[in-house]
């Protein structure tokens, strides 16, 4: 059945539908509706919600519930979640699944309320110290936001690292007709490693792998490379757009990636043969995507909503010198299509310059 | 008596702590009075950073360790996960005055169901003894080494008189000073997981401590100092019962 949701409202349905029990969060816009819809809902499921005095509390208490095996959920935006950075240090260091969503706003420091996708360094390279990356799914609709949790959950609990879901605030405000998925059950108990007291079986630990488990210099290494090689290798995402015949190809992820579907439509119909590698998974990042590039390609462009461009780095990496990348990071604005298409025959007439 | 000589079975047989360190008496207690109700095996304990952190291997229970500061919140998690447990914290002063404040107080302010053993040698321990809230006046610590200057730095904190602000079921201060007062301490323990199992809400026990080797003196002369001159700062005695308070 369809029904009309916005985007905060469906991905805090589809985790409870994915069997979350667990919730804690405060407010910050534009993710408060995934705050307010929890507060309610986890109660009519049998699971807990609980206002946090702050997001450094809030992500601790998702560390305590996700040791414990239950399916968690913890959200924020900008500020907010630069305080759960610390929390999903420790979560990777205890390998516990979880699945956070960071609505991104605009700015540095408070910044703006506005959309944005200037946090991909934050979430795809890593904001915590160490060496670590978090799986990031960053959809493109409500729907494929929706479909992204369940899957988010499976992922987090098979490489036992956290999950996060990356949208802007335009994909978490808007509302779109979607179709959510069947109601599961989760059972927190069936994880070896979950936490209930020890009940007769020897104490189990939860704290970072290195004091129990990866104890030696190279188990801790190579138990790091070995998951992480895992995850390049098996779960890159990402849809490819008229890209067989392209001269450019435009990178685009979430919000950005609809403007740009619809402007290279507009091109197509003006001759311009250009197309696009949209990535769905963030980190891994969707390498295999850039694999062949058509011979008569000019070029790679990045897309993105920030101020300085951060993506444009992991695509200048997945081309690997074969074809000249260019940066157009929009800032807070969307380019319409007109702008668009005025920069992409810039750019194919040589008057941009590649980073 | 005689069972209070054996050593409980949740104990380890090693520890880390230095000699005359207060962590391990305890950690004896803590698990005394599990095996005690006989809720060991129930029992997880959340801890976090510190001198405090070596208690998962000493009490052999099922353990988190929070982030530096955090247990309180990480418990409160816990809590809503395993309703039937009996949840701990267990932390020092640095822990749980000075980067847990915040943690520590919206617990005892959501009277979360759970057990607070708060641990107090009025330095911070594991990294070399550097002055803590909970510092003397006057006391000389790696960061304050003419001796803690209050009008710079604020008075010893009295987190105990804090948490009785909340509305909490129980707040004690113990000391290990002397065999009366630690006896004292195992009963205050004993009542702040007796509450818990009884579902009255938040406990919170702070025990003074010695830390004879940052406070650069014999194990006998900390307990000594223990009982004349923190005893002096830190009063001892029961803050806040709400039993009684209700009488």
């Amino acid at each position: 059945m369809r029904t009309l949701m916005k985007g905060n409202d469906a991905v805090s349905e589809a985790a409870i539908r994915a069997g979350c029990r667990f919730f804690s969060g405060y407010p910050i816009t534009p993710q408060s509706e995934i705050v307010e819809y929890m507060s309610w809902r986890l109660d009519e499921v049998g699971g807990s919600f609980v206002q946090s005095e702050s997001e450094l509390s809030g992500i601790s208490m998702i560390y305590g519930a996700a040791a414990c095996g239950l399916r968690t959920m913890g959200s924020s935006s900008g500020p907010g979640f630069d305080l759960i950075q610390e929390g999903i240090g420790y979560i990777v260091s205890a390998e516990l699944p979880t699945l956070l969503v960071d609505v991104v706003r605009y700015g540095n420091g408070l910044g703006e309320i506005v959309p944005a996708q200037s946090d991909y360094w934050q979430v795809v390279k890593n904001g915590a110290h160490g060496d670590y990356h978090c799986l990031v799914f960053a959809p493109a609709s409500v729907q494929e936001a929706v479909d992204l949790v369940s899957h988010a959950y499976d992922k987090s609990e098979e490489y036992l690292n956290p999950a996060i879901l990356y949208y802007d605030g335009a994909i978490g405000q808007m509302m779109e007709p979607i179709v959510l998925p069947e109601m599961k059950e989760h059972d927190p108990n069936q994880f070896a490693w979950s936490i209930k007291g020890r009940g007769g079986e020897p104490q189990k630990q939860v704290t970072s792998k290195c004091y129990y488990e990866y104890t030696t210099p190279e188990s801790y290494v190579e138990n790091l490379r070995t998951k992480y090689a895992a995850i390049e290798k098996n779960e890159q995402m990402w849809e490819s757009y008229l890209t067989e015949d392209a001269d450019l190809i435009i990178v685009a992820y979430g919000i950005m990636s609809r403007t740009c579907k619809e402007a290279i439509n507009v091109a197509r119909k003006q001759g311009l043969k250009v197309g696009m590698i949209r990535p769905i998974t963030l980190y891994p990042y969707p390498v295999n995507a850039f694999a062949s590039l058509p011979d008569n390609l000019k070029g790679v462009v990045s897309v993105e909503m920030s101020a300085l461009g951060q993506m444009v780095e992991d695509v200048r990496l997945a081309v690997n010198g074969r074809k000249p990348v260019y940066n157009y990071a929009t800032g807070k604005m969307i380019p319409d299509t007109e702008e668009f298409i005025s920069y992409v025959k810039n750019v194919l007439e040589g008057k941009e310059e590649s980073v | 008596m005689a069972k209070n000589l054996v050593t409980p079975k949740l104990i380890s047989e090693f520890n880390r702590f230095c000699p005359g360190c207060g962590h391990g008496l305890i950690a004896k207690m803590i698990a005394q009075v599990l095996e005690e109700r006989g809720v060991e095996d129930d029992a997880i304990q959340v801890y976090a950073v510190g001198c405090s952190c070596f208690i998962s291997t000493v009490i052999k229970a099922d353990s988190i360790q929070a982030q530096h500061g955090r247990a309180p919140a990480v418990a409160s998690g816990v809590r809503r996960a395993r309703p039937d447990a009996v949840v701990y914290t267990y932390q020092g002063d640095g822990d749980a005055a000075a980067i847990g404040l915040s943690e520590s107080l919206y617990a005892a302010y959501r009277n979360e169901n759970t057990t607070a053993i708060f641990v107090n040698n009025g330095v911070f321990g594991m990294t070399g003894g550097q002055m803590a809230p909970t510092t003397l006046e006057g006391q000389k610590t790696a960061t304050s080494i003419y001796g803690r200057n209050t009008e710079l730095t604020g008075q010893p904190f009295k987190l105990a008189e804090l948490i009785a602000q909340m509305p909490v079921a129980y707040v004690e201060r113990c000391s290990l000073a002397n065999a009366k007062l630690i006896a004292q301490t195992k009963r205050a323990i004993g009542k702040a997981f007796d509450n818990q199992l009884a579902g009255k809400g938040y406990s919170f026990v702070e025990i003074l401590s010695p830390c004879p080797t940052n406070w650069h003196m014999d194990p006998v002369k900390a307990y000594k100092k223990l009982e004349e001159v923190v005893a002096e700062e830190y009063k001892l005695g029961v803050l806040k019962d709400s039993k009684e308070d209700s009488k």
